[in-house]
């Protein structure tokens, strides 16, 4: 039962990322007065892309093919991770989110040596760009997350989710520090304004689409479908850990649905809040990331020693 | 038993090396073996043929290289079974050899925390023996003799196995400078560049240095007990300030072999120049004998630890797994770049040890056995995919002829299986799940994690900044080896030399790495068997063993109980490989989106060239310029002008040189200083006879006063 749950709820994920895509696209687009894509487009658009046939630079290695699948199965291994909809489920106990963070480095190590399988400049500045921001991010993140791991005492994402619904509502300020530093990451992480821009295809300024220029047909829709998919992960991460409640703590139906409808409530209102951030801010040179990232590092870290001095009371 | 396979290890090893001396011997080895056949006729016709045509002049030298090797490799096999058999029988083997001086035998003991060493150094030796036939066979006999590499080689792997067994000062001593001579001759085995004359020279003054630091660690120990063993040693009580001046003494001397920050320079130099079958040895194995010593020197010996220690080496192992992996970055030669990342995983390997120290130091013994596990996993890993990694670079070099990543490319076509095993290197060294490397670093997060039960507030306060400065060291790895692998195999090749490179046709140089990555990979997913063993080093160092890592089933790993942290790499990989498929299955079902290759898309302008492609300075640029205080760096662009008005940029020079800040910080002022203090000793010097004279004159006054 638990594991069957887990896998729908794993299944769920894949299936809704797209709309959380439309979603935020929609938002973005109302706020800047123009007219929006229908909320299904992302999936039109994927379907689309299954249907074409793809077409491989002649450099390509056998990594280049293999990677989207490889990028794809690793996001969805992380997805597994993170409870949607309900919370103590066997698949969080059998990768701990230290596990969830290794596996978006195992996609982006992935992603990046496929942006330089092909040898061209833009795959190489896509990679060396993606590994730097990422190398500040995943430390910033850790540490976001070990303040909840630690106020919690446990590394499972099940167990802490639980352990803080039974806490209650206790405003702690290591929590407003890790929320802020996660928000800055996922950010930097699924590639938003001001950090990266999903939209643009200008070479001075691309990050995430540099590395994937080359890919198209179902290899495309592979890497696109996991970055929706990473920017739910996140969402949900925020979500969940900062706003639990309203997750399903036992599997009944009516509990489920709850569980459903609450996170779809929390991620449509952070949706809102990405894109009014889209819209308000502009795209920062690359050198002025390095800093917002050290602030979100700097941010994690006051977090976790305010936990540490502040609550963890001896 | 145990033992007798210990000593056939170190035996073999040493006979590896003495048969390797037979290399000009033909004459003797055909006149001994028709003596032999005289004694004890042979009579299968088959076996005689072979012998004989194996002593004929030209299949002599192939058939003397496998005999070293497979010798060498024996010599890893019993070695990897005496450490099993140790670690599984959980004994203590105390011996007495009579050898050495007359009133001083060497006292050997074998127990559990040799036996782990043990097992390192066996798996390092086996996959090297694999390797090393394919290997030195591009050797030019003339120039460089096969009979001085093997036989120091033999040495070498003799000195690692012997510290490991020695129970005396006296012993460990001999042991360790074996090792370190041997390698030093090893490290000058092309000794016609000045580059590697340096290079081995830097080694031999470091080693020697070090050897010093640690007969005086010894020495403050013997100080207060009644001998060289480490019996006596264990005995010795000593006062908080001696205790501390040993293990610094300790620490400077484990840590200049082991590679820590700032003594960390001979490393860079060394390993880049050794034969590549040695420098991984060196990296893979002789840095975990350097490790064994600190260990067994403050866990076993000193025995009480205090958290001050533990401190110490969690700020040397941040600097030195930060600076390590800042440095690596900035290389462009290959095995110069997975030297700094030796710096790096040392320095990991530093911090956890220091975690454990804290934890014991602060009674909680079960954390610090957590530690301990993960400082000790992690060498074993480092082992395993460091060795792996230098043997890769040793295929790359064998077959394009040169280290500069920045010169190669594309050789994931030309060299399939290389680049496969090399993957699997860079995979497990960023610590990617599936992995060893993975593991070991997860564990040093829980280790990190636990700073809770601590009460002391700078404590509390510093581990946490502690696993800050472990995650950006994985996470800046990672980027190191997405630079390393994707400029070497990937992309489109850079040079003529790699164009003509193709896959090694060695089988033993294939079966060597494959090995190991094959270990990398069984020991990512099925952690346990590993953890179980140095579960009983730490039950017999610390006197305390994790819990039940098996409550969930051995394919669970959950170092501290179920409810806190769970991992299950096996359960994952199935995830993995269902997750893969499906989508695989799903996309690829339609015939009509069969592949098209095509030429690369190039804007439209046409005529893409490898030199357009990144390279590694253009890599790491963006870390260049966060980092930079980290680096001494010297960028320089020249253009070239002319034209109406010198106006039109015809070249454009780009120079970019990167220093170590240790040199001119550290180094160069002790150089100074003692080159000055020579220049005052040499004023004595007069080079005139009276003088000399006058001086014995006075010394022999001098001595006559002291004796009366």
């Amino acid at each position: 039962m638990n594991w069957l749950i887990a896998v729908l709820q794993t299944m769920l994920f894949v299936a809704l990322a797209p709309l959380l895509a439309g979603w935020v696209k929609y938002c973005k687009c109302r706020l800047q007065n123009r007219k929006a894509p229908s909320l299904l487009q992302p999936y039109r658009d994927l379907i689309k892309l299954t249907h074409k046939q793809p077409v491989v630079s002649n450099q390509a290695s056998w990594l280049f093919i293999k990677a989207p699948y490889i990028i794809f199965s690793a996001t969805v291994l992380a997805a597994t991770v993170v409870p949607l909809i309900a919370v103590d489920l066997p698949t969080s106990a059998s990768a701990d989110v230290i596990v969830m963070v290794g596996f978006f480095a195992f996609a982006r190590f992935f992603l990046a040596l496929a942006g330089l399988d092909v040898g061209t400049a833009f795959g190489g500045m896509g990679s060396s760009r993606e590994m730097t921001i990422s190398s500040l991010a995943e430390p910033a993140m850790l540490m976001a997350i070990f303040t909840l791991t630690m106020a919690a005492s446990t590394t499972n994402l099940s167990f802490a989710i639980t352990y803080l619904l039974n806490e209650g509502l206790v405003l702690r300020p290591s929590f407003v520090f890790a929320l802020a530093a996660l928000v800055l990451v996922a950010v930097a992480e699924t590639g938003r304004v001001p950090v990266d821009n999903p939209a643009t295809h200008l070479e001075l300024t691309m990050i995430h689409e540099a590395m994937i220029l080359e890919y198209s047909g179902r290899h495309l829709a592979l890497i696109e479908l996991a970055s929706q998919l990473k920017l739910m992960l996140y969402g949900v991460l925020i979500a969940n850990i900062f706003f639990p409640w309203g997750i399903a703590e036992a599997f009944s139906i009516r509990a489920l649905g709850y569980g459903l409808l609450a996170i779809v409530g929390k991620l449509a209102v952070l949706a809102i809040f990405l894109s009014m951030m889209e819209t308000l801010f502009a795209k920062m040179r690359l050198f002025r990331v390095q800093e917002y990232l050290s602030f979100a590092y700097l941010l994690g870290l006051l977090g976790l020693l305010s936990h540490i001095i502040l609550e963890a009371a001896r | 038993m145990v033992l007798v396979a210990a000593y056939c290890a170190v035996l073999l090893s040493f006979a590896s090396g003495l048969l390797g001396l037979m290399m000009k011997q033909r004459r003797y080895v055909l006149e001994f073996s028709q003596y032999w056949r005289k004694k004890f006729p042979i009579s299968n016709e088959h076996y005689r043929s072979v012998i004989a045509g194996n002593l004929e002049e030209e299949q002599y030298p192939g058939f003397l290289r496998k005999a070293v090797f497979v010798l060498l490799g024996l010599s890893g096999v019993f070695a990897i079974l005496a450490g099993l058999g140790v670690l599984i029988s959980k004994a203590i083997i105390t011996d007495q050899l009579s050898l050495g001086l007359p009133w001083l035998p060497w006292h050997v003991r074998f127990d559990c925390l040799s036996g782990f060493f043990f097992l390192i150094v066996g798996i390092g030796t086996s996959a090297v023996s694999l390797y090393g036939p394919g290997y030195v066979n591009s050797y030019d006999e003339n120039q460089h003799p096969f009979a001085i590499l093997s036989f120091f080689t033999g040495l070498f792997v003799t000195g690692m196995l012997l510290v490991l067994l020695a129970d005396d000062a006296f012993f460990f001593m001999i042991a360790w400078e074996l090792m370190s001579v041997a390698s030093y001759f090893l490290v000058a085995f092309q000794h016609e560049n000045s580059a590697n004359r340096r290079a081995a020279f830097i080694y031999l003054l470091m080693a020697e240095v070090g050897a010093l630091a640690i007969i005086l660690g010894f020495g403050v120990l013997a100080g207060f007990s009644d001998g060289f063993t480490f019996d006596a040693l264990r005995e010795a009580k000593l006062s908080t300030t001696w205790a501390s001046i040993a293990f610094m003494w300790a620490l400077l001397g484990f840590g200049m072999k082991a590679g820590i920050v700032p003594v960390h320079v001979w490393l860079p130099e060394a390993h880049p120049v050794a034969p590549s079958h040695i420098s991984a040895l060196m990296s893979g194995v002789m840095l975990k004998v350097a490790l064994y010593g600190l260990i067994r020197f403050c866990f076993d010996l000193l025995g009480d630890v205090h958290w001050q220690w533990g401190v110490v080496l969690l700020i040397l192992g941040a600097v030195s797994a930060l600076g390590g992996i800042l440095y690596a970055m900035m290389q462009t030669n290959l095995k110069r770049l997975l030297a700094y990342s030796s710096v790096e995983n040392i320095g990991i390997i530093f911090m956890v040890l220091g975690l454990a120290m804290i934890f014991m130091a602060n009674g909680h013994p079960q954390l610090a056995a957590l530690g301990f596990l993960a400082a000790l996993f992690h060498a074993f890993n480092h082992a395993l995919f460091k060795n792996l990694l230098f043997l890769g670079a040793g295929i790359i070099h064998h077959q394009t002829h040169q280290l500069n990543i920045d010169a190669m490319g594309g050789l994931i076509k030309r060299m399939p299986k290389t680049s496969v095993l090399f993957l699997i290197g860079c995979m497990s060294i960023s610590s990617l799940p599936l992995f060893n490397g993975f593991v070991s670093e997860w564990l040093a997060f829980q280790t990190a994690l636990q700073v809770d039960v601590l009460d002391n507030g700078v404590l509390r306060s510093l581990i946490p900044v502690a696993a800050a400065s472990l995650a950006l060291t994985a996470a800046l790895a990672a980027a190191c080896f997405v630079k390393v692998f994707g400029l070497i195999f990937l992309g489109q090749s850079r040079s003529h030399h790699c164009d003509k490179a193709h896959e090694v046709q060695d089988k033993g140089m294939l079966a060597g790495p494959s090995l190991l990555a094959g270990l990398c990979f069984l020991f990512g997913i099925f952690p346990g068997p590993v953890i179980s063993l140095i579960n009983s080093v730490a039950g017999q160092l610390l006197d305390e063993t994790l819990p039940n890592d098996s409550a969930l089933g051995w394919l669970w790993l959950a170092p501290v109980s179920t409810s806190q942290a769970s991992y299950a790499p096996s359960l994952v990989l199935v995830g993995a490989l269902i997750a893969g498929c499906i989508c695989f299955w799903y996309l690829r079902r339609d015939p009509a989106t069969a592949l098209r290759i095509s030429e690369t898309w190039d804007c439209g302008f046409g005529g893409l060239t490898p030199r357009m492609q990144y390279t590694s300075s253009a890599f790491t640029m963006p870390f260049r310029r966060i980092f930079a205080k980290a680096w001494i760096i010297d960028e320089q662009i020249v253009k070239d002008m002319r034209g109406a008005m010198n106006q039109d940029v015809a070249a454009v020079h780009y120079q970019l040189q990167i220093q170590d800040h240790s040199w001119p910080r550290l180094y160069e002022p002790i150089e100074r200083a003692v080159y000055n203090m020579a220049k005052r000793v040499g004023r004595i010097q007069t080079g005139n006879i009276r003088v000399y004279l006058g001086y014995s004159f006075v010394t022999l006054i001098i001595m006559l006063w002291v004796i009366s």
